[in-house]
């Protein structure tokens, strides 16, 4: 008895020490990350901006009550322990943490989850996360001024807040996003327009100092809600949007992680040091070509699905992406929990395509314009390798280079005969899928101008039912659906790729978009540059 | 004297007022606005959203109610509100103008320090190999373009030298301003070269210099007295003219070495739509033109003594 109390006491001291060393081992030293999209940041109050080069660093100052697991591709609770469900799927009665600290040292409460989500449906506010938040029963009478608080949010103590919903939805997928995270009132009123550049949150890092244009540092938050999180002590996120410069930057080892574009991806995967160091996923964007409906020769369904036969895309994909791309199936990509498995996409056959726009009454062929912008990846580059393809079967494409907000204005107003983009389709496939609902017109995202009353069928079909088989189901469906009717040509999903030094720990696989790391699990050994 | 600099500021006004207002119309009949890059076309943006936030911008008003409140502001020294950030354009502009600046003047003054001698010894050694070394390193420097020669510089210089940080502001400090000054300073440097190649053979040809040399004057003293001196009006205006456009052309440089300037600040402004602080750094970078411009004519007096600037000769 006595020696198997020994034993086991040993053991736990062991297990103690040798997990306290390998924590301990953990902490310290600096993470130099980059904001590589576009120029400088423009905000840092998550409820004001809806940039994604804002969000890459908003996500490490801020939380909101979900946070994003690339484990489980789904949001989990971050800022609560525990929900309760209704049975009818509408009440939430969220448990939350208690020892969750605002950076100024105030603890989190009910009452800051209430405040937060009102300011965001406040039109003075002028947020752009107000959908996220009108999931939320009575948000639109709060929006309106007929009601002075929200009806379905509810205190029932200090740490207890009850949420009711407007329909049967996932609310973890509209309050993970950054832009809705719990500020501190009294900070966002002291500070006022002052709160864009010098924030304060309950996330793992605080603000420190933004030279604006070159970088933004964070400091580690020792009252972070996680034990013994965040590892690190200090966050230097460099705004480079020059990919050359990163490559540089990185290769000196002034960079601990970076984002990889299709010029460098071949010559990273070909350097067997920086390849088995590589995160690649596919992203939930989806490039397509968008065909106006409404335009002559795309009214005909069979025309567009001619377009998605004539063009060879996964070797358009292999040859000028460089292998940096996912091949498509749908619009949904494969890390979306309503991606079809065993449907397939468009094959490359110019024969069914010069059949197809034989029986469409376009054996001739037709002439159309694509918009597009400089984009390497998504823009006019990409059409001009579609003009041999297409002309195999009659069709001449003519690439039309414009400035992003120039042609904006034009999808927004149909006025476009196809255009080229790259769109969110997930992470939920409810929202993503809804952007084609015939309801929702061309400002509101719905480009092509699409219009489908099976395809409406199956979304309000997935949006009333409780039970989530049946909604992926019916969400499959509308997909496949959507797939037939072809009111886009599918080119690719978007394969993220990081690379980073083997001294980094703990980056995560984010399909949501690779950027967003939460940098508080993530850790640097010893032979790091910076680690003290 | 005074007379002469004070009508030249009040000069500035209509020359001012003019830029913006084809600016200002320019701007606002570009297509897209701030609420549309706001949402960009990757993510869906509410109506409402966007409806509310070009209430809140003043961007349902009419086009010259919006113009007579921006000169309003601009009157009372005010640029007004960022669009995206939520911050004063002043604040904005502050911040941004003295990064810009520090390369700028750095730039120049390697550009001086190095195409005035170069222009100066390859004219006197006119045909020479060093004439011919001389001009084909100031050809080559006009010609390469910034952003292959920052890279370069990078390359050389970071990754395998291993001597200079690659990129950032670090605090202002000399290292992280070597390589963005010399990217910048190396096409000017090429075309003072050139100026001052052409300037100071034209002038060895002028009479007054073989009349010096007659008298038995050393050489060294010929350049200096006659020669260099009576180059340098050109030199200085040539310099005055590209210090005052180089602060309007450093973007490429400062994108490339993430180096926070004005430039960065206008292109992406432009490409955001946020007009107030486009028109703001376009501002900016023409007060900075004509003030530059204004006190290079003022030192042609100190350089020339018979220039005067009196009532007659305005």
């Amino acid at each position: 008895m006595k020696k198997i109390f020994c034993f086991l006491l040993s053991s736990i001291i062991c297990f103690c020490f040798f997990t306290t060393n390998a924590q301990a081992a953990k902490k310290g030293g600096t993470f130099n990350f980059i904001a590589p999209y576009g120029g400088d940041l423009s905000s840092l109050d998550p409820h004001k901006t809806n940039r994604s080069q804002d969000y890459i660093v908003i996500l490490n100052i801020h939380r909101s009550l979900y946070i994003w697991s690339s484990e489980k591709g789904k949001p989990v609770l971050a800022l609560a322990d525990s929900v309760d469900i209704s049975k009818d799927r509408l009440t939430y009665t969220y448990h939350l943490k208690k020892n969750i600290k605002f950076h100024n040292g105030r603890g989190v409460t009910a009452d800051d989850f209430i405040w937060s989500y009102q300011r965001i449906l406040n039109p003075k506010t002028v947020s752009s996360s107000v959908r996220n938040i009108r999931i939320i029963e009575g948000a639109d009478d709060f929006i309106s001024g007929k009601s002075k608080s929200i009806k379905g949010l509810k205190k029932i103590d200090n740490y207890t807040l009850q949420i009711t919903l407007k329909d049967v939805v996932e609310p973890g997928f509209s309050l993970y996003p950054p832009e809705v995270a719990i500020l501190p009132k009294e900070e966002v009123i002291k500070r006022g327009d002052g709160f864009g550049v010098s924030p304060v949150g309950c996330g793992p890092f605080k603000f420190s100092k933004w030279v604006k244009g070159s970088e933004v540092v964070l400091e580690k938050f020792n009252n972070y809600y996680e034990p013994q999180k965040p590892y690190l002590n200090k966050v230097v996120y460099k705004i480079m949007p020059e990919a050359a410069s990163r490559d540089i930057a990185f290769k000196v080892k002034e960079l601990d992680a970076t984002i990889v574009g299709s010029v460098n991806y071949p010559e990273y995967k070909r350097n067997p040091d920086i390849s088995k160091n590589m995160l690649e996923i596919a992203e939930l964007w989806t490039r397509v070509i968008c065909f106006n409906v409404d335009y002559g020769p795309f009214k005909n369904k069979k025309v567009r699905q001619a377009v998605n036969y004539a063009i060879n895309t996964k070797l358009i994909n292999r040859k000028l992406l460089k292998g940096k791309a996912v091949n498509p199936v749908s619009f949904l990509p494969p890390t979306s929990p309503a991606f079809s498995e065993n449907v397939k996409g468009y094959e490359y056959n110019p024969e069914k395509a010069r059949q197809l726009l034989k029986e469409a009454g376009y054996e001739k062929g037709f002439t159309f314009e694509c918009l597009g912008t400089d984009n390497s990846t998504w823009g006019v580059r990409a059409v001009e390798a579609l003009i041999p393809m297409l002309r195999k079967v009659g069709i001449t494409v003519k690439p039309v280079r414009m400035e992003g907000a120039a042609m904006a204005t034009r999808a927004k107003t149909g006025n476009f005969q196809a255009l080229i983009w790259s769109l969110d389709s997930g992470p939920d496939p409810l929202s993503a899928l809804s952007r084609w609902k015939s309801d929702n017109k061309r400002n509101g995202g719905n480009y092509c101008g699409y219009k489908s009353a099976v395809y409406d069928n199956y979304l309000d079909l997935a949006r009333k039912t409780t039970d989530e088989n049946k909604k992926l189901d019916y969400l499959k469906k509308a997909d496949q659906t959507f797939l037939k009717d072809a009111p886009v040509w599918f080119y690719n999903y978007n394969k993220a790729v990081m690379a980073y030094h083997p001294w980094v720990h703990g980056l995560q696989p984010m399909s949501v978009e690779l950027m967003f790391q939460d940098l508080s699990g993530v850790w640097v050994d010893d032979k790091s540059p910076r680690k003290r | 004297m005074l007379q002469y600099v004070v009508k030249r500021i009040l000069l500035f006004i209509p020359t001012i007022f003019f830029i913006s207002l084809i600016m200002f119309f320019i701007l606002n009949v570009l297509p897209g606005d701030a609420t549309t890059m706001s949402g960009g076309l990757k993510r869906q943006l509410d109506e409402q959203t966007t409806a509310n936030m070009r209430k809140q911008l003043g961007l349902d008003q009419p086009l010259h109610i919006r113009y007579f409140k921006y000169m309003k502001g601009i009157v009372k020294g005010d640029f007004g509100k960022s669009y995206l950030r939520n911050e004063s354009v002043n604040l904005l502009i502050s911040e941004r103008i003295m990064p810009t600046l520090q390369i700028s003047l750095a730039a120049i003054l390697i550009a001086v320090g190095i195409g005035i001698p170069l222009g100066f010894i390859s004219a006197l050694k006119q045909g020479s190999w060093i004439d011919t070394l001389s001009m084909v390193t100031a050809v080559s420097g006009v010609s390469i373009p910034q952003f292959w020669l920052g890279l370069i510089l990078m390359y050389v210089f970071s990754l395998v030298l291993n001597w200079l940080p690659p990129q950032g502001y670090g605090d202002g400090g000399f290292m992280h301003m070597i390589m963005p000054s010399v990217t910048l300073g190396v096409g000017y440097m090429a075309l003072i070269a050139r100026t001052t190649r052409a300037a100071v053979i034209e002038v060895l040809n002028e009479d007054f210099v073989r009349t010096a040399r007659a008298k038995g004057i050393s050489e060294l003293a010929v350049n200096y007295r006659h020669v260099f001196k009576n180059t340098l009006i050109l030199i200085l205006t040539t310099v005055g003219l590209q210090f005052g456009s180089l602060v309007g052309q450093t973007v490429i440089v400062e994108k490339l070495f993430s180096w926070p300037g004005i430039g960065s600040l206008l292109v992406d402004s432009i490409f955001q739509r946020d007009i107030p602080v486009t028109q703001g750094c376009v501002l900016v970078i023409i007060g900075v033109f004509l003030i530059v411009n204004l006190v290079i004519d003022l030192l042609y007096v100190v350089i020339d003594p018979r220039i005067k600037y009196t009532e007659s000769n305005r």
